[in-house]
């Protein structure tokens, strides 16, 4: 892409905010793979740490095969156009991670790739994360208040439907999986413990938070 | 071969072996067969190429009945048929069934040419629900 076209398709700002359409470059997109790949990273360790008190204690490990997968082709995703980018990104995720949170965040991704378009302003980006929730819902046959990501995703849907600012986004996010230690699980291998689950941080609504944050950030141009 | 055939998905791939032993011992090559287990990097897990892979070498025209331990290992296989996709991924189905015991009840129901769907309502009687 030209530095032409990049304007005209919507470059980032200065300050690395979405200019007033919404749009998204494929710099952008390889910031936020990065991002989203040094998090997973960082935190792989307390991801694991989460899932061995109440699961099985593999999540942080294959979260971080996966992320670093899709880093590892961030060229060939930037390259496409954004709804081709998070399919493939999402396969990429599926095939990599190996566990049940590589369906369940592959699904995630596929499923916003199928619903945003090229250009997303913040009305199609809700509409399309909202649209991508479900999915997500219906891979895991979850719903909201199960203690699993879904607890996480549903109030950041809210947030960006709302006109939130992205710290206000991170803030919901951040607190949406700390609200998922007083709850029971009801799906996943955590479920097995009935009672004993309460009490530990979900690990995929962990996962979830930080991923947020990342994309979050990325785009505020802290990060 | 026109046997319903069964794909066998366990977290451990000795699981996944031994059920298939298990399944042999019983219905010989009557049924086509396979099995993967494992996250496709040592450890325990599941793999959805792997479980593609599974599916196609068990594949028949009559269908395939999927056993899977636990949850990763039905939402992988049930991720595992979407990305097949049609025609075929309607003449596959995940049943929710012990996988030994399902895996020998579903295949010695295969090996006398039974239809996908009373193969897999045989391996459903396992898990009252």
């Amino acid at each position: 892409m030209s530095a032409e076209a990049m304007n005209k398709t919507g470059a980032m700002n200065k300050t690395g905010t979405m200019n007033k359409t919404g749009t998204m470059d494929r710099l952008e997109l390889k910031a936020l793979i990065s991002a989203t790949a040094d998090t997973i990273a960082a935190h792989a360790e307390e991801l694991t740490t989460l899932d061995q008190a109440i699961g099985d204690g593999d999540h942080g490990l294959n979260m971080k095969r996966g992320f670093e997968a899709v880093r590892a082709e961030a060229d060939k995703f930037a390259a496409k156009p954004l709804p081709d980018a998070l399919t493939a990104i999402g396969t990429k995720l599926v095939m990599t991670v190996g566990g049940a949170s590589g369906p369940l965040f592959g699904t995630l991704f596929m499923a916003l790739g199928k619903e945003i378009s090229p250009e997303p302003d913040r009305a199609n980006l809700a509409t399309a994360f909202g649209k991508a929730i479900e999915a997500v819902a219906a891979r895991g046959k979850s719903q909201v208040g199960q203690k699993t990501m879904l607890d996480v995703l549903q109030p950041v849907h809210e947030a960006l439907a709302e006109g939130k600012t992205p710290a206000e986004i991170v803030a919901v996010a951040d607190r949406a999986a700390d609200a998922t230690v007083p709850m029971k699980a009801l799906r996943g291998r955590a479920s097995f413990l009935g009672d004993r689950s309460i009490g530990h941080m979900d690990a995929g609504a962990r996962s979830t938070a930080l991923l947020v944050r990342a994309v979050a950030e990325t785009i505020e141009g802290r990060a | 071969m026109s046997n319903v055939g069964i794909v066998i998905v366990s977290h451990s791939p000795l699981v996944a072996e031994g059920t298939a032993d298990m399944v042999r011992q019983m219905v010989g090559d009557e049924v086509p067969l396979a099995w993967c287990g494992g996250n496709g990097h040592g450890g325990l897990g599941t793999n959805v190429e792997a479980i593609m892979g599974a599916i196609d070498k068990a594949w028949s025209e009559a269908g395939v009945a999927i056993l899977v331990d636990l949850g990763g290992a039905e939402t992988n296989s049930e991720m595992a048929v979407e990305m097949i996709g049609e025609p075929r991924a309607q003449k596959i189905i995940v049943c929710n069934a012990p996988i030994v015991e399902g895996a020998v009840m579903a295949a010695t129901e295969a090996s006398g040419g039974a239809s996908l769907r009373e193969v897999v309502a045989t391996a459903h009687e396992l898990s009252p629900s």
